[in-house]
């Protein structure tokens, strides 16, 4: 089917074009296929329609979502003050354990200690034990908050993720550099400040982008010890409720932050690539 | 010794003849005119004063009695026996006629045995840390704490509905959490049902005191409280006429407030 926009193509691109339709038609056809497939068969299950009332109930949604978005802000806002606190530790610990001079040997055992214990724990652990135990040795209020302990919880346990990655984009920066600025007469602290950590730092930016996302699940963490952030908010709906669906309600806020984010470092990554060959 | 002495009491009482009782009860016990009850061994405060049920004193004690003389027997006809927790929920041939000590009412253990209507509602109570101890028990003063609640229980609701705290509350995955709570003072007061509040602040949070209950609500969906009886036990009938009986004439209500609310110090909330 010749149409205007055929004309002046050679045959090979008329027949490249062709091709081209072709498999999308073959996408779509096998995509609409699974979907509805999905969409018939799933409902025909026996326990199908149990799992939609307590699963999949629109009632319940409506009525959780905005309660569900308002425990979301609670999320954010540990995000937000976490996230900043985060990379600079993560760069603070990733440099001491970089650190090359001898006098300086101690803060490298630590850099490893703190990269080690934290890494090794899970987060749940950090959690309770920072978020109950530190508070509990008999601080005042304001200070024995959940936010600020738990934070805190949050903060150590990435960082040690984050310095681990700072450390492999210094690395990643080839030695000949170092020699070549040293040369030039940098000293060791301006080398590091302005010819590797700049490399280092852009390099490593997409894998950072998935410890934020990481970082924005983990959150939800904190509910354990008190914060009635969005999946305690969807628990006492649970309860209240005796219903699912507020749980996938949570799920569907995540996961319009997520995704977004998401395609976003893979959208980096890629560009990275092509920058590298 | 009081033990000694209730035991002398009791053998002698079974020398002598059978007292006057009601017909429901007559031929149905473990000792024709007596009355078998057993308790916890220790029996504890507020159930049982002392551990000494005997003497009547303390909720269970004398609602034990209450029961009993309900049936008709004389209060000399009770005889205290005493069995674990545990022994008593298993099937099987029984020492006694009625077990009292804080089971609460379960489908499964329904299953194994039986129970008698329940005797006592479990409310809420406000467990409060060690410096808030000097919150009255008014929703005015409770208002101002900083409250704390297992998520997933009808605490929650309780918490937003009647006592509208002026800060959010914060929530747990479970009461062990919520002690944790109290105890780095992260939260001032939590709720919980009476029992669970007596004896967390008796043994596990330490300086923490219950300040006050709600009356029962069955909207909580509370803990029950019924008497152990072996699994097809005919006195059931009677014990449950009894309760009836008593919880009509507000006799059941009055030793509650005796033995729960004036004894253990826990106001109702205003």
């Amino acid at each position: 089917m010749p149409g205007p926009s055929t004309a002046g193509m050679t045959r090979r691109e008329r027949y490249e074009a062709q091709q081209k339709r072709r498999s999308a038609l073959i996408a779509a056809t096998s995509t609409v296929t699974v979907v509805a497939a999905l969409y018939f068969l799933v409902p025909l299950a026996p326990g199908w329609a149990k799992v939609q009332q307590s699963f999949f109930n629109g009632e319940v949604l409506i009525k959780t979502f905005p309660k569900l978005l308002d425990a979301f802000r609670i999320n954010v806002m540990i995000f937000a003050w976490s996230a900043p606190a985060i990379a600079v530790l993560g760069l603070l610990i990733a440099l001491a354990r970089d650190a090359k001079s001898p006098a300086l040997f101690p803060l490298r055992i630590f850099g490893a200690a703190f990269t080690d214990v934290f890494r090794g724990v899970p987060v749940i652990l950090t959690v309770y034990l920072i978020g109950f135990g530190i508070p509990g040795l008999g601080l005042p209020r304001p200070w024995n908050s959940p936010y600020i302990w738990g934070s805190l919880a949050l903060i150590l346990t990435y960082s040690a993720y984050v310095a681990e990655i700072f450390r492999s984009g210094i690395d990643s920066v080839h030695h000949s550099q170092r020699a070549a600025a040293l040369s030039l007469g940098l000293s060791e602290r301006q080398v590091m400040r302005d010819v590797v950590l700049p490399q280092a730092i852009r390099n490593v930016v997409p894998s950072q982008m998935n410890m934020l996302i990481a970082l924005q699940k983990d959150v939800s963490l904190l509910s354990f010890i008190g914060p009635v952030e969005i999946f305690r908010q969807a628990g006492v709906f649970k309860s209240l409720l005796a219903n699912f669906t507020p749980y996938v309600g949570a799920a569907i806020i995540f996961l319009v932050v997520t995704i977004p984010a998401t395609r976003y470092a893979d959208h980096l990554m890629a560009r990275q690539m092509r920058e590298r060959r | 010794m009081s033990r000694m002495l209730s035991i002398a009491v009791a053998s002698i009482a079974l020398s002598s003849a059978a007292h006057a009782q009601g017909d429901c009860a007559a031929g149905k016990t473990l000792t024709d005119g007596k009355f078998t009850v057993a308790t916890g061994n220790p029996a504890y405060y507020p159930w049982v004063l002392d551990d000494a049920p005997e003497k009547g004193e303390g909720f269970e004690a004398a609602v034990a009695f209450a029961v009993a003389e309900e049936m008709g027997f004389d209060a000399s006809d009770v005889v205290w026996v005493r069995s674990s927790f545990d022994e008593a929920i298993q099937p099987g041939a029984k020492s006694f006629d009625v077990n009292i000590q804080q089971y609460s009412i379960t489908p499964e253990r329904d299953q194994v045995v039986d129970f008698s209507a329940p005797y006592y509602t479990a409310p809420m109570a406000v467990l409060v840390g060690a410096n808030a101890t000097g919150t009255e028990a008014t929703l005015e003063a409770l208002k101002g704490l900083q409250w704390g609640a297992v998520g997933s229980t009808t605490a929650v609701p309780k918490l937003a509905g009647v006592i509208q705290p002026d800060s959010d509350p914060l929530l747990y995955g479970d009461n062990a959490d919520v002690n944790a709570a109290i105890i780095a003072n992260q939260i001032d007061a939590a709720l919980f049902d009476l029992p669970t509040a007596l004896y967390l602040s008796a043994v596990v949070v330490e300086g923490s005191k219950v300040i006050g209950q709600f009356p029962a609500d069955p909207d909580d969906n509370p803990d029950q409280f019924g008497m152990l009886l072996e699994e097809g036990n005919p006195l059931k009938t009677c014990i449950d006429a009894a309760l009836a009986s008593l919880s009509e004439s507000g006799k059941l209500a009055a030793i509650e407030a005796k033995w729960l609310q004036d004894t253990t110090g826990v106001p109702l909330i205003r």
